[in-house]
């Protein structure tokens, strides 16, 4: 977190490059679940790059937008978007020295994805329309519930490593790997990989894939939306997952991170990344393929046990020392 | 401290104005000195704050027995600064908001007394002087709630529960202060020489009864109930100055009695003040998220914030307690950074929900929607003010939560055993809150000013008048600055957390534009953030105006179905019902469903009501069981008086055999 690691040159390169490889990437994983649903299902599914043909085709697009839309409408694929972009520009994906590293604190990380739930949430509501208020609804409410569980357990993860600067977490896990296989860093990390399937829509908290009324969540939220508006929120959507995908693992299996200051290492990271994430992404749909969607009022139970799970963390991890 | 007094003095010119001048002149006048007052009590606290240096006044001829002792040092010229900036912000709204009775004589007077008896209380040095500013506070603002009782028949009964728990408060304070100051002289100088030989039980015993006073003040769980009854039913002004200044002296009187006065005092202490403040924050976030009318929102999640004040006042003195100097010092920063934060975007929120009562004649959520086409301004300021609170980063709730949560995770590293838990409570209830806040705001906002008009009045809102949105804006400077550069502010709340046993360690903030704790390692750079959000922003709509045509406005999506009209829309009370749904073992909501069948078949249904009502569960069952019996107490004794003369003749006669029969 302090300057004196690599130049600054360096950590805009790293920054860029982690900018870049969540805009392909993110879509990419989403494609990569589909397909591997597809095939344990038994059919061939669509290519694995067929969320960037979507996108081009959105982005090309013209946008509409109902008359009783103000502009928030309008604003909230940006704010999404850019808040995404800040956050996965300064967490440490394939470096541990991003730019703003200094900032790149777990609670800042943690509000900024939050802002872009708000914006979506709101966004919902703008155009007064049924569908709208029930996805936003829906969708702030497990957001809610969420975020405590996320927060305690990310505090179980400062109290281990002595700090809540994200690059600093994952270069002490780096250098003490027993951390990985403490009680608490396996009970964060349940509580955390809840978390992250509920705030990336996945099931069994929401269906991406459903556009019936009773059971969407996200979708209902962003129903008005069309075209390139439609694009930037899907686009937004997609990095969110990449980026959560890419902590978890390597909040939990921190390996083939750079910390130095080598462009190679750098490029090293790019792949060990990519496999890391490709591999949850497969885990990750391999479950969804055998689980039903849970109902939306057993959805906070799901929440509160990964709630409890982080308050246990924190204690076992108060309790060890 | 002259400048201080002049401020003071030029409030009673003001008062003056206000008794003489012209109904027309008045108001602008009147509001005009006050601020000028304020102004200067502004400039003299900053001073104090900036300088380090404490100053006072004494003077044996304003009040009778140990006349007026007034003491600004950082901690008290902290709530000074913050008041005087909230009551700029009042009285420039003021000017546009006082329309019919708020113009009155009556009403501008107690305007500026509550202000001058606000300000007055951070700055008393001595019991009486204390005692007497606090009781103006109550008594002038308990009138102020009444101003338009003419008009809105509950202000009576608000006034009433708030006038009783005031007065049980005061009661209660009076009386933990006399026996502190029974062994030494009734200054704070005094009492701080003595506090250390007094006997423990003794100091418990007055430490608890303060508590109870301050904390009913800071409107904790179980002594909150007059606070969502009266803020909401005071005029907005008013409410505005109740919920960012008035409030907060309650944690002043907490700070001022346990760390100052007392000097820390033992462990268990600060539980006590931890778990008022883990339910408060818990309770009223939960009952913030439920409500409909908007500024009983926004009075609940007054609770919810001042709950979380409490955590971190309680773990300051915790961590203090058990021998941790600096985290506790780090710990009371974040708690008064966030008192200070709470002042303006509370402030700025509720003079908004003024604003949009005076646009639109309502302040229920489910009577509004689409404001922010009818009144964009009003709706812009009212969003800087809620982005704050749910602590989007770059807003002062943020920098202010951050804080919080550092010195807390401080309290962790270090090995405090005892302490662990009260730590553990503290953060899962920060953590509880946050996402429901979140909620609670993009409800106020989503429902209240986005969507379609639900009813006439917001249908045809209009803005308010210029002044009512330069007193916002006043309020959102400080949201805003102290978000972007808290470095520039965190060396002043820093001094002024330095007061008893948390004052050993130097600093534990560094200064500069960001943050950056040492010994844990933790910083943010929140303008270093902003830029990078504006820059990516920017792109990424410089882009996408270069990739297309702008948007074209169409109908809304139908679903097949008639035109999307505003009742079809989710309202304040369904946008909430899930959580409300969650979380029904604690809010036990009370839900009536009303079916009417047709005639021709039992299937088909003519008409169907839905109502459903979260009552405050804590006033149901502690305080209304109370009330009943004394009212049977009441009720009963009524008997004995039918005016008969011959019984009450009786009476006398009996009383008088009675005592004689003692007596021999």
């Amino acid at each position: 977190m302090t300057p004196d690691g690599p130049p600054l040159g360096y950590a805009i390169i790293a920054s860029i490059l982690q900018v870049a490889l969540i805009v392909l990437g993110g879509p990419l994983l989403m494609g990569l679940m589909a397909k591997v649903r597809a095939r344990a299902e038994g059919r061939v599914g669509a290519p694995i790059h067929q969320p960037l043909r979507d996108l081009r085709k959105l982005m090309g697009k013209e946008g509409l937008r109902a008359h009783h839309s103000s502009a928030v409408l309008a604003v909230a694929p940006l704010v999404v978007l850019g808040s995404t972009t800040l956050a996965v520009a300064i967490s440490p994906l394939v470096t541990t020295h991003p730019l703003l590293s200094a900032s790149s604190d777990l609670f800042v990380i943690v509000y900024l994805l939050l802002t872009g739930s708000i914006a979506m949430a709101l966004a919902g509501l703008d155009t007064g329309t049924a569908f709208g208020g029930m996805g936003s609804s829906r969708a702030i409410t497990i957001g809610a519930l969420a975020e405590p569980a996320l927060l305690v357990a990310v505090i179980a993860l400062s109290i281990q490593a002595r700090t809540s600067n994200l690059p600093a977490i994952v270069a002490a896990t780096i250098t003490h790997p027993v951390w990985t296989s403490t009680p608490t860093r396996l009970l964060a990390l349940v509580a955390i990989v809840i978390v992250v399937i509920a705030e990336t829509g996945r099931l069994p908290v929401d269906n991406p894939n459903t556009h019936l009324e009773l059971t969407m969540i996200h979708e209902a939220m962003t129903l008005e939306y069309a075209g390139s508006d439609l694009g930037l929120v899907t686009l937004g959507a997609a990095m969110r997952l990449g980026l959560l995908f890419a902590l978890l693992m390597n909040l939990f299996v921190p390996w083939g991170v750079a910390t130095g200051s080598s462009i190679l290492g750098l490029l090293a990271a790019v792949v060990f990344l990519a496999l890391k994430t490709s591999l949850l992404a497969v885990a990750v749909s391999l479950i969804e393929v055998h689980s039903a969607k849970l109902r939306l009022f057993r959805v906070p139970e799901l929440l509160a046990g990964g709630f409890v799970l982080a308050v246990l963390a924190v204690i076992t991890q108060l309790a060890t020392r | 401290m002259v400048l201080f007094l002049a401020g003071l003095g030029c409030c009673v010119l003001g008062l003056v104005a206000a008794m003489v001048l012209s109904i027309e002149r008045r108001v602008v006048v009147a509001s005009l000195s006050g601020s000028l007052g304020c102004l200067l009590t502004f400039v003299a606290a900053s001073h104090v704050l900036i300088s380090g240096r404490a100053a006072s006044f004494h003077s044996s001829l304003l009040l009778p027995l140990n006349g007026v002792s007034l003491t600004l040092d950082p901690l008290g010229a902290l709530f000074v600064a913050m008041t005087s900036f909230v009551g700029i912000a009042t009285l420039v709204y003021y000017v546009g908001y006082a329309k019919s009775e708020l113009r009155s004589r009556t009403a501008l007077s107690l305007l500026l007394l509550f202000l001058m008896s606000l300000l007055s209380v951070p700055a008393a040095s001595s019991v009486v002087t204390l005692m007497f500013s606090w009781e103006f506070m109550a008594l002038s603002s308990m009138l102020l709630i009444m101003v338009e009782q003419r008009r809105h028949v509950e202000a009576r009964s608000a006034a009433q529960w708030y006038g009783a728990m005031t007065q049980l408060g005061a009661a209660s304070i009076l009386l933990g202060l006399l026996l502190l100051s029974l062994k030494s002289g009734q200054t704070f100088g005094d009492i701080r020489a003595h506090a250390s030989a007094m006997s423990p039980t003794l100091r418990s015993f007055a430490f608890v009864l303060t508590l109870i006073g301050f904390a009913s003040k800071a409107g904790a769980v179980p002594f909150h109930v007059w606070l969502p009854k009266a803020h909401p039913e005071a005029p907005s002004h008013v409410s505005a100055l109740m919920s960012s200044a008035m409030v907060a002296m309650g944690v002043y009187g907490i700070v001022r009695v346990g760390d100052d006065l007392l000097a820390g005092g033992t462990l268990w202490w600060w539980v006590v003040v931890v778990a008022l403040g883990v339910v408060s924050a818990l309770f009223g976030a939960l009952h913030a998220v439920t409500s409909v009318d908007l500024k009983r929102l926004l009075a609940y999640s007054t609770i919810d914030i001042l709950g979380l004040v409490l955590i971190g006042v309680g773990c300051s003195g915790a961590l203090a307690a058990t021998g941790h100097p600096g985290d506790a010092h780090l710990a009371l920063i974040g708690a008064l950074l966030l008192v200070v934060s709470h002042a303006s975007f509370k402030g700025c929120l509720f003079l908004g929900a003024g604003a949009v009562e005076r646009a639109t004649g309502s302040r229920s959520l489910d009577q509004l929607g689409g404001l922010i086409r009818r009144i964009p301004i009003t709706t812009a300021l009212f969003g800087v003010g809620a982005l704050s609170i749910v602590a989007v980063p770059a807003f002062s709730g943020f920098t202010s939560e951050w804080l919080l949560l550092q010195g807390l995770l401080h309290g962790f590293v270090d090995k405090s055993s005892p302490t662990l838990i009260v730590l553990l409570v503290g953060v899962v209830a920060l953590a509880l809150t946050g996402g429901l806040t979140a909620v609670t705001f993009v409800k106020a906002i989503g429902i209240g000013f986005l969507g379609q008009a639900r009813s006439t009045g917001a249908a045809s809102a209009h803005e308010v008048p210029r002044a009512m949105q330069f007193g916002m804006g006043i309020l959102c400077i400080p949201c805003v600055a102290l978000g972007v550069a808290p470095g520039l502010v965190i060396p002043l709340v820093s001094r002024a957390a330095d007061v008893g046993s948390a004052s050993v360690v130097s600093r534990s903030v560094e200064n500069g534009i960001g943050l950056t704790l040492d010994h844990v390692r933790g910083a943010i750079e929140p303008m270093l953030l902003l830029a990078g959000f504006l820059m990516i922003v920017a792109l990424i709509s410089g882009v996408k105006s270069l990739l297309r045509r702008p948007a074209r406005k169409v109908e809304a999506w139908r679903g097949g179905g008639d035109r999307p009209t505003a009742r079809m829309q989710y309202t304040a009370t369904s946008y909430a019902e899930p959580l409300q749904r969650v979380f029904a073992d604690v809010l036990r909501p009370e839900i009536d469903v009303e079916v009417t069948h047709a005639v021709e078949s039992h299937y088909y249904e003519q008409s169907l009501s839905y109502e459903s009502r979260v009552d405050d569960a804590v006033e149901r069952l502690a305080y209304q069981p109370v009330i009943r019996t004394f009212t049977r107490v009441g009720l009963a004794a009524r008997r004995l008086q039918n005016g008969s003369v011959h019984r009450y003749l009786a009476f006398g006669f009996v009383a008088l055999l009675i005592v004689l029969v003692v007596l021999a």
